[in-house]
């Protein structure tokens, strides 16, 4: 997509703008509408956009896929490992009572890392599916 | 009050007008942008129904990355096989069982309780306890992620997993590299 000037021009000034609005999803949940399935969705969506401006090939150098196989693993593994957590301090698995000095401030702690492990996972699934059938279509070796 | 119904009806009719439109439809992206803009009106009828976290997540996922994977699906798979439209013997048997069953439903709605009514029992039995105690038990204002990710928080990891699970399903079947020394010719 080299000759598209203004596509390129705007694409680029979303991109950040899509990001920040992503990190307030996902971090603002707790308050507004909003979580990490949302949050992970939008954040994606970024890259989705930089791989139709740029190619597939230079967001694949931003974002390398071994690291996103890491991040979609480490997601489910921080929200399962909160339920170990909370299985060590004596509590129920997913019980965030005992995470936090009272039992309020537990549930929040709780609530933001789970959520947080869900943006993850979400993110680098989406990720990956997309770059899975966006780099089979284009030639190898093609650096646009 | 009537003018929000007003916009349900209108809503509807626009969801009966594009599935009959994808139904008929031959040509496949034509279908799959129809998809998307299914999934936005559903977006918005969630929306009026009060239902903000679920239209937040129609609206991304349904009609944001769904429509993606499939138009790149098509770009792989070649999107000009417009089949022509072949003429078949008329049979009568689907359209009787679809009607029967359709009249079952719409007979079985008579019995359930009044739309939205405070006192049905999808109301009574653990929504006042999310809706009374989750501000002192949880602290959370929205009450949609206290009951997401604490006291459902075991189904929220299950969905997490089916997540994950799917990469992985697409990963294996058409991920990784081609090996290129083999089949440099496509």
């Amino acid at each position: 997509m080299n000759d598209h000037m203004i596509l390129r021009v705007v694409g680029k000034f979303l991109i950040p703008y899509i990001m920040l609005f992503a990190l307030y999803v996902q971090f603002h949940g707790d308050f507004g509408p909003g979580g990490g399935f949302q949050a992970g969705v939008i954040f994606a969506s970024a890259f989705v956009i930089h791989t139709l401006l740029f190619g597939v090939r230079a967001t694949q150098k931003i974002a390398p896929e071994w690291i996103l196989r890491i991040v979609a693993s480490g997601g489910v593994l921080l929200y399962a490992g909160v339920g170990v957590a909370s299985l060590l301090l004596g509590a129920n698995y997913l019980d965030y009572n005992v995470l936090g000095a009272y039992p309020v401030a537990g549930q929040h702690l709780g609530i933001i890392l789970v959520e947080f492990g869900v943006g993850l996972t979400v993110t680098a699934v989406i990720m990956l599916m997309f770059f899975a059938f966006a780099a089979r279509g284009e030639p190898e070796g093609d650096a646009s | 009050m009537i003018f929000e119904q007003l916009i349900d009806i209108f809503l509807l009719a626009f969801l009966a007008v594009i599935s009959i439109a994808i139904v008929r439809i031959r040509n496949v992206l034509t279908a799959v942008m129809l998809f998307g803009i299914y999934s936005l009106v559903s977006a918005s009828l969630f929306m009026l129904l009060d239902a903000a976290d679920v239209a937040f997540t129609e609206a991304a996922v349904g009609a944001g990355i769904s429509t993606i994977l499939m138009l790149a699906t098509l770009s792989l798979v070649g999107r000009d096989n417009e089949k022509p439209l072949v003429k078949k013997k008329i049979s009568f048997l689907p359209l009787i069982i679809v009607l029967v069953t359709g009249a079952t439903l719409v007979y079985g709605i008579v019995d359930l309780p009044p739309f939205g009514a405070a006192d049905n029992p999808a109301q009574t039995h653990v929504a006042p306890r999310y809706i009374f105690q989750s501000m002192s038990e949880i602290d959370v204002p929205n009450l949609v992620t206290a009951v997401l990710a604490s006291y459902r928080g075991f189904d929220t990891l299950g969905e997490v997993v089916v997540i994950f699970t799917a990469g992985i399903g697409v990963l294996l079947l058409i991920g990784g590299r081609r090996r290129e020394e083999e089949n440099t010719d496509e």
